[in-house]
């Protein structure tokens, strides 16, 4: 080679330092990956038992005496493995199935969450004559786990073997479709009017700065002023999906105008010019030809900004949604929880079946959350920049 | 058709010619930028007026004077007039948008709407309500690409992207655009610059035809591109128009030396 040593020196130098970076975003891509799959895998060990569970296969006796005293419905030693929750709606077992009344039927039977968690092996608090019990019936088949649809049916309760997390999921959709109602027209206008009609001057620059600020301003803060607001000054009821709504679509505004901004502004002028050349008026420009181009974008954005709406805890917590609520809301104004409300609460209980609920809760939130980004992703790929 | 100056012979006087356009006591300013200076021009009916002159010397801000393109620029000021048919297109009477459908624009670079080739003739005739969908739009569409000499190679995909086109393509597709509104004025911001030259070859060879049915201002950069296509040629330098008449005599026999400097290329 005819260069010099340090010509060679330095080139060596010079691989070495990218070799280097190289292996530095490695280890960081792989340290990254590692917490991920540890974290999933940890969530979904916990959580996937809590989709099945025990239940007895019993005689229930239906009677007028049974109706008022439910315990009297199952043998003694029943009483003990059986759900108190079961027991609680046998009036309403019989206003579905009359011809019961007056009879003994054999059917499976929710169990208790500590027999439930004595078949999962995990940590009970089952005494030894239960024990031996619980062991006699498995040997006669007349207990076993089954899908547990109640998780799904069911809103929270005290009995964790009947707790579910309908109600939640219902509260997250009302919450959701209020906070979508209002949020994405209002933030989509707002973006309109700054990026294509808005004059640019000292007003409408004070007005990005702040939009900008609010983005990252932490939404524990956007729950005291729903509550100063809403709640206080308004009079909208507390715990309602209504203020839940108002609250996150507050806290969601500034995340979709910036993201349909950002939309709109990667509309190449030429576009709006040969609108403009043509005659079109600036609404024609804008509705016409700028806004199906941003279209892909805009929507993104939104999901985008509605999916962290729905994981959000710390503004609910404000407005009243962590409370005990176990019914499904049937209105709007009408108290109400939501799935990560749901997830906080169990996590904070003492009862052992409540762990693998709160994994599983967490494991329906994430299924639902990922489903919403890869919708994202997808329209972004679909509708592909196109000029 | 071959491209070639046209004989001198035929060029008129302008004095003897209907004028489409005039442009009088024009003083343009970007904030405090005084872009065009006391300009005075005047653009003859159903002929070619090329635009020449240094990158900055305003003939692109005067084009866009003249459909008020100009108005989507901010803080500008506009003083004189611009006449189109005797009637001042910046008196407040006027409505932009009707300036916009009597004076059509190509663009530097080609601009087709992300549709397809079929709605972007379309789209303009439609907004304004000339033409309704079916059988009408249909002639009108098939009319407006046929004068822009490309109906024989879109004809068989009208429903394809516009973007999909060679750029030499989507550039007469823009004037076919901008002539389905049936304009009096067309203008034209360097249509060929971004062009290899068998496109630009086209481009020009349309110009000559188009010119029949419509007055066209052309910007351009190309001293060669000017003589071969345009009846009358202006130079800009520094805001000012210097120098404006027939093409032949600008591009042989200048009145001024620094017309003459530019056109030989040994302006600098």
């Amino acid at each position: 080679m005819a260069y010099s040593k340090e010509h060679d020196r330095k080139l060596r130098k010079r691989y070495a330092a990218e070799k280097r970076f190289q292996l530095y975003g490695k280890m960081a891509l792989l340290l990254a990956t590692a917490f991920l799959v540890f974290f999933f895998y940890d969530i979904i060990k916990t959580g996937y038992t809590a989709f099945s569970q025990a239940e007895v296969r019993a005689e229930v006796t239906f009677s007028e005496e049974t109706l008022q005293m439910p315990s009297k419905a199952v043998s003694r030693e029943n009483r003990d493995v059986i759900s108190r929750g079961f027991l609680r709606i046998l009036p309403q077992v019989v206003e579905q199935h009359p011809e019961f009344m007056n009879t003994t039927q054999t059917m499976w039977v929710v169990a208790k969450g500590d027999v439930d968690q004595y078949l999962k092996s995990k940590p009970n608090r089952l005494n030894e004559r239960e024990t031996e019990y619980v062991e006699k019936l498995k040997k006669a088949d007349k207990i076993r786990l089954a899908f547990n649809s109640g998780f799904f049916t069911l809103g929270d309760s005290k009995m964790p073997e009947i707790a579910g997390i309908f109600s939640a999921a219902i509260g997250t959709l009302y919450v959701l479709i209020i906070t979508m109602v209002l949020s994405v027209p209002l933030g989509v206008m707002t973006a309109i009017y700054l990026e294509e009609f808005a004059p640019d001057n000292k007003f409408t620059q004070l007005i990005e700065v702040n939009i900008n600020n609010l983005a990252a301003i932490p939404s524990i803060i956007f729950g005291l002023l729903g509550l100063a607001i809403f709640i206080n000054f308004f009079n909208v009821p507390r715990s309602s999906a209504l203020v839940g709504g108002f609250t996150l679509a507050l806290m969601t505004l500034p995340v979709i105008i910036i993201s349909t901004r950002a939309a709109l502004r990667a509309v190449p002028e030429s576009i709006r010019h040969g609108a403009y050349g043509v005659g079109a008026s600036p609404w024609q420009v804008v509705w016409h030809h700028v806004l199906p181009v941003s279209m892909p974008g805009i929507l993104t954005g939104s999901i985008i900004g509605l999916a962290q709406a729905m994981g959000e805890t710390a503004p609910l917590l404000i407005v009243g949604m962590m409370a005990y609520i176990p019914d499904a809301p049937t209105g709007i104004t009408s108290a109400t929880t939501v799935l990560p409300a749901q997830i906080y609460t169990w996590s904070a209980t003492s009862l052992r079946p409540y762990v693998e609920r709160t994994a599983a809760g967490i494991i329906v939130l994430l299924t639902v959350l990922l489903a919403l980004n890869f919708t994202a992703i997808w329209l972004r790929n679909k509708y592909e920049r196109k000029w | 058709m071959s491209i070639q100056a046209a004989p001198a012979e035929k060029i008129k006087q302008m004095k003897d010619l209907k004028m489409k356009m005039s442009v009088r006591d024009l003083d343009f300013y970007y904030g405090d930028f005084h872009a065009l200076k006391n300009i005075n021009i005047d653009f003859p009916e159903k002929h070619v007026v090329a635009m020449i002159g240094p990158s900055g010397c305003g003939k692109s801000t005067l084009l866009r004077c003249l459909n008020r393109m100009n108005d989507l620029v901010p803080a500008i000021r506009v003083d004189g007039q611009i006449l189109l048919d005797d009637t001042d297109i910046y008196s407040s009477a006027i409505d932009v948008v009707d300036i916009r459908t009597k004076v059509g624009m190509v663009f530097q670079k080609p601009n087709p709407f992300p549709k397809s080739i079929y709605d972007n003739i379309a789209y303009a005739p439609k907004i304004h309500g000339r033409v309704r969908k079916g059988r009408d739009m249909d002639d009108l569409v098939e009319n407006a690409l046929r004068k822009a000499g490309l109906w024989n190679e879109v004809s068989d995909r009208l429903e394809n992207m516009a973007t999909t086109l060679s750029g030499g393509q989507q550039q007469r597709l823009c004037i076919a655009r901008a002539i389905a509104m049936e304009p009096d004025v067309l203008l034209m911001d360097e249509p060929a610059s971004a062009l290899d030259p068998i496109a630009t070859a086209k481009i020009e060879e349309l110009i000559f035809e188009l010119k029949e049915k419509y007055t066209i201002i052309i910007v351009t950069h190309s001293m060669q591109q000017a003589a071969r296509i345009s009846e009358y040629t202006s130079f800009f330098y520094m805001g000012e128009m210097v120098e404006y008449n027939t093409t032949e005599k600008i591009f042989t026999n200048p009145d001024k030396q620094q017309t003459q400097d530019y056109v030989t290329g040994r302006f600098g």
